[in-house]
């Protein structure tokens, strides 16, 4: 047996590249647990699409390994590896009925009429479609087409299931309506799902464990809470959620707090690597925790800003400020005070904890591999 | 406002009038023509009126009266007078064969004999079949100007001495015999294109992109080249002292006066005519696969499907609509297939419209000629309302 416990799945070492030149997936190392739902996150051609087709079987690695529960699945071609799939297309067999659909992966596998008539009814009934089995795929709503697919996928009781952008061809308020539902039968059936998107919405709502992939790399492997409040990547805090990103020079370091130079100013930021004064670093800063004129006790960084922009967005207003010469900068405060506490030009002073400010890598510096 | 958008419309219509127009000549009014010719047939009626007026008497089994013998005989010489007796003949002889021999040598005579107190005893002197009922049979059915002896020889049957349908005897049936082996051999050269076609427009469909054009080309190159350069190149490779017999003879596999026979039989034409009608094949199907993501293909082998049964269960019948309208489109090309029989088809490999061409241009019968078309039609239409029945011509998709 393996030493990893109950790893479901393992990439080790894996590269894939399909001109021999470029690499699309850069020396990856991932773990997937037993039960877990393991989202591969980022922008689209940064290889998360390839490493979910190379664990399908649809593609190759060039160099290193991919176990399924401890095996190395080098040499099994996709229809022995017993894994169910989510296509974006959905992918549905436009000439057979939704029973049919349902039906092709249970004859394949030699299961009798009895059996796989319990079985698509309960996959049915899962997904909320009772009593469509007749249909045709095309006499079905994008949704529910969606929910036959993702019923197809599980209907022979895999333990690991990939999806594909799934949600990608659907509209807003039906992906929302379906995130939770593929998070319920995910939690219910225990299945391991890796989860392809390139919608953060969609990573925060289902996932155990996200992993940000930029440019074939994984930038950083966390719980969605994680990869929100801790950062350890500039391009993480840039590409999950809004961040204020600010370029500083480190001019003293003190335990797990360094103090940085912006623009002829000086804060205090947790530091995420070790650094040493002089050391080029980007700071981040959430919008949402920064105080607008703020009790000097608590938010010990504080600075001159100047509101040059305001939008009202219901729950909460939307400032863009000016800061030591930087206009760029964002503020978000909820709206408790009501409309016109604050007014565009005003200058007010802002200000936000240490260790909601990061010290992360400085542009152009090439990240090192976690 | 009515008017205005009636103009408008009549308007939008007068682009298709040439089409319509050129529809009608070339198309509708030579096959009405042809088939009104295969039930209609003046010549002997007009020729021979008062014999064939008379004859509407005549109780069919005695010797006809005086006055039929009369009037024939003066008609026979009218229609030599005209220049018409050939072909008067001609049809009565079809009907009943030897008659040419008797008219004619009759006739001959007949130029010599001024007059006669009984043209009857006359003309049985002369010939004793004219003292035949069978004889005046023939005369009375050539004169009917509305007939379906066309079909029923076209179909093997025949009037019996009662005027009832009989068969032909089994010597003198042909044309439903070919007609069936006709039928036999497209069904075969549609088969044959599909096990070639099938492979190759997958081929096509899923290669790589640049490729994609290069090799609709090699489809479409042979294609383009005449047909009859095609047919001689079939000539060359399988002709006895042809590239592949010598090359089967000079491997040692057969030998030298064992050279088989691949040309100028039915293995000819069903070999050249595959290749004629292969791309009828190949587009179609090519057009439907191309449209076929290969993601379900991904899909099945996901739910655990190995590449037969995922082609089998999940991509050939998407692909049916392709395969049944290139099937139709080969096997009725392949129906009224003439010129590819006629080269390289030798006696064997005759088919039905190397028949209606031999009445058309050799015998010179073009009411048989146009029934034998008439059938052919038929079968046509049946096939397609079948075709309909089973499939469902909107699940065709021809291109």
């Amino acid at each position: 047996m393996n030493p990893n416990g109950n790893a479901h799945v393992e990439f080790e070492g894996v590269n894939k590249s399909y001109d021999g030149q470029t690499d699309v997936v850069r020396n990856l190392n991932l773990r997937v647990q037993k039960g877990e739902f393991l989202t591969l996150l980022g922008p689209s051609g940064s290889g998360k699409t390839t490493c979910l087709m190379m664990l399908a079987g649809f593609e190759m690695p060039t160099t290193g390994t991919i176990r399924i529960d401890g095996r190395s699945v080098h040499n099994l071609p996709p229809h022995k590896r017993g894994m169910g799939m989510v296509f974006q297309n959905y992918a549905l067999f436009p000439h057979m009925s939704v029973g049919g659909n349902l039906s092709f992966p249970l004859e394949v596998r030699g299961l009798n009429p009895e059996q796989r008539r319990e079985r698509i009814r309960k996959a049915l009934e899962m997904v909320r479609l009772d009593g469509l089995q007749e249909r045709r795929p095309a006499e079905l709503s994008g949704g529910q087409q969606q929910r036959v697919a993702i019923a197809r996928a599980l209907v022979f009781e895999p333990s690991l299931v990939l999806m594909d952008e799934p949600l990608g061809a659907l509209d807003r308020r039906l992906r929302e309506e379906l995130q939770y539902e593929i998070r319920r039968i995910q939690r219910s059936l225990k299945v391991t799902i890796v989860y392809v998107t390139h919608d953060q919405q969609e990573a925060m709502v289902m996932s155990d464990r996200v992993a940000v992939f930029q440019q074939g790399r994984i930038e950083q492997v966390a719980s969605p809470e994680a990869i929100y409040e801790e950062p350890e990547r500039r391009f993480v805090a840039r590409f999950i959620g809004e961040n204020n990103l600010l370029p500083g020079k480190v001019t003293a370091v003190e335990g797990d707090l360094c103090q940085v130079e912006i623009e002829g100013a000086i804060v205090k930021a947790f530091r995420v690597a070790p650094c040493r004064p002089g050391d080029m670093v980007t700071l981040a800063i959430r919008p949402e925790r920064v105080c607008v004129a703020p009790d000097p006790q608590v938010y010990s960084n504080e600075l001159e800003a100047k509101i040059e922009d305001l939008v009202f967005l219901g729950d909460h207003l939307r400032l863009r400020m000016n800061v030591h010469g930087r206009s760029d900068f964002i503020v978000k405060i909820p709206n408790i005070v009501g409309h016109g506490a604050v007014l565009e030009g005003d200058r007010v002073r802002i200000g936000w904890t240490p260790t909601d400010c990061r010290a992360l890598e400085p542009i152009g510096e090439m990240g090192v591999t976690l | 406002m009515d008017g205005t958008l009636k103009t408008v419309r009549l308007r939008a219509a007068v682009p298709v009038l040439p089409l319509v127009a050129f529809i009608l000549v070339t198309f509708i009014a030579p096959l009405a023509t042809m088939l009104v010719r295969s039930v209609y047939d003046p010549l002997v009626a007009g020729a021979m009126p008062e014999t064939l007026f008379l004859l509407s008497e005549w109780d069919g089994k005695s010797i006809p009266r005086e006055a039929v013998f009369e009037a024939a005989v003066r008609e026979l010489l009218g229609a030599r007078q005209a220049r018409n007796l050939g072909r008067v003949v001609t049809r009565i002889n079809r009907v009943q064969p030897g008659m040419r021999s008797v008219i004619m040598k009759s006739v001959r005579k007949l130029r010599r004999i001024s007059g006669s107190d009984s043209w009857r005893d006359t003309l049985i002197d002369m010939d004793p079949a004219w003292g035949k009922a069978q004889t005046w049979q023939a005369i009375r059915r050539t004169g009917e100007r509305f007939t379906m002896r066309h079909y029923l020889h076209a179909l093997d049957l025949d009037r019996g001495p009662g005027g009832g349908i009989v068969r032909q005897k089994p010597e003198r049936r042909i044309y439903m015999p070919l007609l069936g082996r006709t039928l036999a051999v497209s069904l075969s050269i549609t088969a044959l294109c599909l096990l070639l076609g099938y492979p190759v427009a997958y081929l096509i469909a899923h290669a790589p992109h640049r490729w994609t054009n290069l090799l609709l080309l090699l489809v479409l190159v042979p294609f383009w080249t005449s047909l009859l350069v095609r047919t001689t190149s079939w000539i060359v490779l399988l002709q006895t002292r042809g590239v592949i017999n010598d090359a089967l003879v000079a491997l040692g596999l057969i030998a030298e006066e064992n050279r088989i026979a691949m040309i100028y039989n039915m293995t000819g034409t069903v070999v050249a005519m595959t290749h004629v009608l292969l791309p009828f094949m190949v587009l179609p199907l090519y057009s439907v696969m191309r449209t076929i993501p290969p993601l379900y293909m991904n899909a099945a082998a996901t739910l655990g499907a190995s590449f037969p049964r995922a082609f089998w269960r999940v991509y050939w019948p998407q692909t049916q609509p392709g395969v049944f309208a290139g099937s139709l489109l080969v096997f009725i090309l392949a129906i009224g297939y003439y010129i590819t029989p006629e080269l390289v088809g030798g006696r064997s490999g005759q088919l039905i419209s190397n028949m209606i061409a031999y009445h058309m241009q050799q015998s010179l019968n073009w009411g048989l000629a146009a029934a034998l078309s008439g059938i052919l039609l038929l079968c046509v239409f049946v096939i397609y309302l079948i075709y309909d029945r089973v499939v469902g011509i909107e699940r065709m998709k021809l291109g």
